[in-house]
C-alpha cells in the first residue's frame, strides 16, 4: 500500500510537472502601447556563441540600455524608439531549422513583438525569411553573409543592413593587390562548408578579374571545427604562394594560427584572414607581422573614429572588460538602422507609433550614420545595406604589448559591392563591372 | 478490427484536429512539427523494442526531406500527396540498401554503424556547393489535390495532413505490432538464438523493421520538410538522430501512442525552456529527461498504460 501510495505520488509530480511546463508556453501577451518589442535571436549556446552570438548580444544588451535612457550621442539621443521604449526579449538561436522557424513563429505570434533583430547563421537567416514574408514580421538580420537572401526573390519585410559577405573577399583581393602587385600564386585554406566555400569562390572570382596572371595553387578545405591543421600546413609549407587566403575564425583560426606560428608558415606568405579582426586580442604575436587582417567592414579597430564609435567602444569596454568586436557592431548598426528607420517613419506621422508597414517603407532605401562607417541600403530592392569596408597589415607593438592594425586601406561600398539588381556571383564572373574605387 | 485502443486513437486524432481550429497558429506550427517527428520516434519505438537503438535514424529523416526540397525546386512537383510518396519510398530505398548491412549488427555495433552512414550523406550534402552546402535551401509551399492555401489557412492544411498521416501510421503500426513479425520483437530482443531455432530468420525480421522505419522516419522528414520550409544538412547530423533518441527515451516503446505523447511533450517544453530560460534551454530538457528516468522509467508512454491497467482492479473480477 505504502509504494502504492509513493508511486502514485511520483506519477503526480511528474504529470504535474509537464502541465506546469505545457501550461506556461501559453501565456499571449498583450500588446504595450507604451513601448516596442523586439526579439532578439542569436546563439546562446554551441560553438558560435563564444565568437559571435554573445558578442552580439552584449552589444544589443548595451546599446538598447542606453538607448532607453537617451544616452546614445546624437543623432540617436531620442529615447528608445521614437520615444517608446524598447523591451526586449531574448532567444537562443541554436537547434535545428525546424527549432529555429518554430521560435521565430513564437516571437511573432505568441510574444507579438513589433520587430525581430536577429541570426548569425546564413542557413537559419535563410530559412526564417520565408516565414518573416509570411507572417508579414518586420525582421533585421544581423550577422549572416550570404548574399541569397535578397537575390533568390524580392523580400518586403526583411532587412538586412550589414553588408553581405562578397565585399570582405572582394576588398580582400583589393587590398591584397594593392600592396603586393606582383602576386603570382596564392592559396587558400577554408572551412568545408558554406561559408568557407563562399569566401574562397569569391576571393578567386575577384583575383582573377584584378589580377588575370595570378594562379591558385593550394585548395585546402578541412572539416569545420578540426582544430589541427598539421597536415595543411605541411601542405602549404611546400608551396611557392605569396598569399594564403583564409575565412576562418574564432577557434579554427585561433589554432591555426598558433600552429602554423612554430612551423613558421607565416614566414613563408603573407597570411590574408578576413576576419581576424574578432581574435587579435587573444592571439597578440602569434599573429605573423604583415598579415592581412579584416573585420567584415568597418569594425573594431577598423572603424572610423567618430563620436559614435569612440562612445560605442567605451561603454561597451566598461561593461564586458573587452573592446566590442564585429558582430557586436553589426547587431549594434541593425539596431540603430531600425530606428533610424522607426523615427523616420514616425516623424510623417507627428511622433506617433507608426505600423509595421510605415517602418517597412521607411526602412527601403534607407541611408543612415552606423558606428564606424555610413550605411547605405543601396542594394536588394533597398533592403541590403552596404558601407565602406577596410583592410589593414597587423603589426605587434612590443611596447604596448598588443598588435595594432597599420596601414589600413578603406573601400568605398560601391568598390566592394555589386551595383543594385546584380546578383553577387554573376557580377564578380561578369569582371565586377561598374565598381566605383576612387 | 475496431478494437478500443484504435477507436479511441481515432477519436483523439478527431479532438486534435478540432482543438486545432482554437488554437493560434504558432502552436498548430509547433504541433505539426511534434506530430512529423513523432512519426520518426514511432519508427525508433519499432526497433527499439528488438532491443536496437540506431544513432542515424537523421539519415532516413533527411533523405526525405531531401526527397521533397529536389523535387519541389528541380521537378516542380508541388503536390503534398506526391512529395509524401515520394519523400518515403525514397527513403525506404535508402533503408532497404543500407539494411543489408545494417540487419547483420546488433548493440553499440549498429547504433555507430547506422550513425556513420547517416554522418556520410550529411558529408556529401556539405560538400555540394549547388545545394547551398550547410545553408540548405528553402522550399515551397505544397499544394493539396489542387488546393494553394496560405497564411494560416496552410498551417491548418498541413496540420490537418500531419494528422491524418499520423493516424494511418499508428493504426498501421499497430496492427504490425501485434503481427506475428511485430510480436517476435522483444523475444528477439531476449534471446535471438532461440527465434532462430523456431525457424524465423532474425536477419530478414530486423531487415523488414528497418525498413518500416526508415519509411517512417521519411515520411516524417517529408513532412519536416513541407512544415519548415527549409531543409539544410544538420537533418542528417548525429545530434538530429540523437535528438530522436532522447525523446524515444522520454516516450517510452511501451505503445504507438507512447510515440505522440512523447514527442507533444518535447516539442512543449523545448518551446517553453527557450522563451523562459534561453540560456538554460538544455539544462531544462536534461532535467526532465532525468525526472523521466527516475521515475518512469519505461517512459511518459507508461502512463497511459498504467492508467489502462488500474482500471479492472476496481471492478471485482467476474468469474463464469
Amino acid at each position: 500500500m505504502k509504494n502504492y501510495a509513493i508511486r502514485m505520488l511520483r506519477s503526480g509530480a511528474a504529470a504535474l510537472a509537464i502541465a506546469a511546463f505545457a501550461g506556461g508556453a501559453a501565456p499571449v501577451q498583450a500588446q504595450d502601447a507604451g513601448s516596442v518589442k523586439l526579439g532578439l535571436v542569436t546563439f546562446l549556446s554551441g560553438p558560435a556563441a563564444g565568437p559571435f552570438g554573445v558578442p552580439g548580444r552584449n552589444g544589443a544588451e548595451i546599446l538598447i540600455e542606453a538607448l532607453n535612457a537617451g544616452k546614445v550621442p546624437a543623432p540617436y539621443n531620442t529615447v528608445g524608439l521614437g520615444g517608446l521604449k524598447i523591451e526586449t526579449k531574448i532567444i537562443d538561436e541554436s537547434g535545428s531549422a525546424a527549432n529555429v522557424v518554430s521560435e521565430y513563429r513564437n516571437l511573432v505570434q505568441r510574444d507579438q513583438v513589433d520587430a525581430i533583430v536577429g541570426y548569425v547563421s546564413s542557413g537559419n537567416c535563410l530559412a526564417v525569411t520565408p516565414v518573416a514574408e509570411e507572417l508579414k514580421a518586420l525582421t533585421v538580420l544581423f550577422d549572416c553573409g550570404t548574399p541569397r537572401i535578397f537575390e533568390e526573390k524580392p523580400r518586403k519585410y526583411v532587412f538586412r543592413v550589414t553588408p553581405h559577405a562578397t565585399q570582405d573577399n572582394v576588398a580582400a583581393a583589393r587590398y591584397v593587390l594593392a600592396k603586393k602587385k606582383n602576386v603570382t600564386l596564392y592559396s587558400g585554406i577554408n572551412q568545408n562548408y558554406a561559408w568557407g566555400q563562399d569566401s574562397w569562390r569569391d576571393f578567386v572570382g575577384a583575383m582573377s578579374v584584378l589580377a588575370p596572371k595570378a594562379k591558385v595553387d593550394k585548395e585546402l578545405f578541412p572539416k569545420l571545427f578540426a582544430g589541427e591543421y598539421g597536415a595543411e600546413i605541411s601542405t602549404l609549407l611546400t608551396s611557392k604562394s605569396q598569399v594564403l587566403h583564409t575565412s576562418f575564425y574564432d577557434g579554427d583560426l585561433e589554432s591555426f594560427i598558433y600552429q602554423q606560428a612554430a612551423r613558421g608558415l607565416g614566414k613563408r606568405m603573407t597570411i590574408l584572414a578576413t576576419t581576424a579582426e574578432s581574435s587579435m586580442k587573444r592571439l597578440g604575436n602569434k599573429i605573423p607581422d604583415g598579415s592581412i587582417i579584416g573585420a567584415r567592414g568597418s569594425n573594431g579597430p577598423l572603424a572610423r573614429d567618430t563620436e559614435l564609435n569612440k562612445w560605442f567602444v567605451k561603454v561597451y569596454t566598461d561593461r564586458y572588460g573587452t573592446a566590442p568586436t564585429y558582430p557586436s557592431y553589426h547587431m549594434a548598426q541593425s539596431i540603430i538602422g531600425l530606428k533610424a528607420a522607426w523615427e523616420k517613419a514616425a516623424k510623417a506621422k507627428n511622433d506617433a507609433k507608426p505600423t509595421i508597414d510605415e517602418v517597412v517603407a521607411a526602412f527601403e532605401n534607407l541611408q543612415f550614420e552606423a558606428f564606424g562607417s555610413t550605411i547605405k541600403l543601396a542594394i536588394g530592392h533597398g533592403h541590403q545595406g552596404i558601407a565602406e569596408i577596410a583592410y589593414g597589415t597587423y603589426k605587434f607593438n612590443k611596447q604596448k604589448n598588443e598588435g595594432e592594425i597599420v596601414d589600413v586601406v578603406r573601400f568605398p561600398a560601391e568598390c566592394a559591392n555589386p551595383p543594385a539588381d546584380v546578383n553577387a556571383e554573376d557580377w564578380i564572373k561578369g569582371g565586377m563591372k561598374g565598381a566605383k574605387c576612387d | 478490427m475496431l478494437s478500443r485502443a484504435n477507436l479511441i486513437g481515432a477519436v483523439l486524432f478527431l479532438a486534435a484536429g478540432i482543438i486545432g481550429f482554437f488554437l493560434p497558429p504558432w502552436l498548430v506550427s509547433l504541433l505539426t512539427i511534434a506530430f512529423a517527428n513523432a512519426l520518426v520516434v514511432l519508427g525508433l519505438i519499432i526497433l527499439w523494442r528488438a532491443g536496437l537503438v540506431p544513432f542515424g535514424q537523421a539519415l532516413y529523416y533527411c533523405s526525405g526531406a531531401y526527397t521533397v526540397a529536389l523535387l519541389a525546386r528541380w521537378a516542380g512537383v508541388s503536390d503534398a500527396f506526391v512529395l509524401l510518396i515520394a519523400g518515403g519510398l525514397v527513403a525506404g530505398i535508402v533503408a532497404f540498401l543500407t539494411g543489408f548491412l545494417l540487419a547483420r549488427y546488433r548493440e553499440i555495433f549498429f547504433a555507430m554503424l547506422s550513425l556513420a552512414m547517416s554522418m556520410i550523406l550529411y558529408g556529401v550534402l556539405v560538400k555540394t556547393e549547388t545545394l547551398g552546402s550547410t545553408d540548405g535551401f528553402g522550399v515551397d509551399p505544397p499544394h493539396f489535390l489542387g488546393y494553394a492555401p496560405h497564411g494560416d489557412a496552410l498551417g491548418f492544411a498541413l496540420y490537418w495532413f500531419v494528422l491524418v498521416v499520423c493516424a494511418i501510421s499508428a493504426l498501421v503500426i499497430g496492427v504490425y505490432f501485434k503481427s506475428v513479425a511485430g510480436a517476435l520483437a522483444v523475444p528477439i530482443r531476449d534471446n535471438e538464438i532461440r527465434v532462430e531455432f523456431l525457424g524465423i530468420s532474425v536477419t530478414r525480421l530486423i531487415h523488414m523493421k528497418l525498413v518500416i522505419a526508415g519509411t517512417l522516419a521519411g515520411v516524417g522528414g517529408a513532412l519536416a520538410a513541407m512544415t519548415i520550409g527549409h531543409v539544410d544538412p544538420n537533418m542528417s547530423y548525429w545530434t538530429t538522430s540523437g535528438g530522436f533518441v532522447f525523446v524515444t527515451i522520454l516516450a517510452g516503446a511501451g505503445s504507438v501512442a507512447a510515440a505522440f505523447v512523447g514527442s507533444l511533450v518535447f516539442e512543449i517544453v523545448r518551446s517553453f525552456a527557450f522563451a523562459v530560460l534561453p540560456g538554460f534551454w538544455q539544462m531544462t530538457l536534461g532535467i526532465v529527461l532525468l525526472l523521466t528516468i527516475l521515475f518512469l522509467p519505461e517512459g511518459l508512454g507508461s502512463l497511459a498504460t498504467r492508467f489502462r491497467r488500474r482500471k479492472p482492479d476496481t471492478k471485482p473480477v467476474a468469474t463464469s
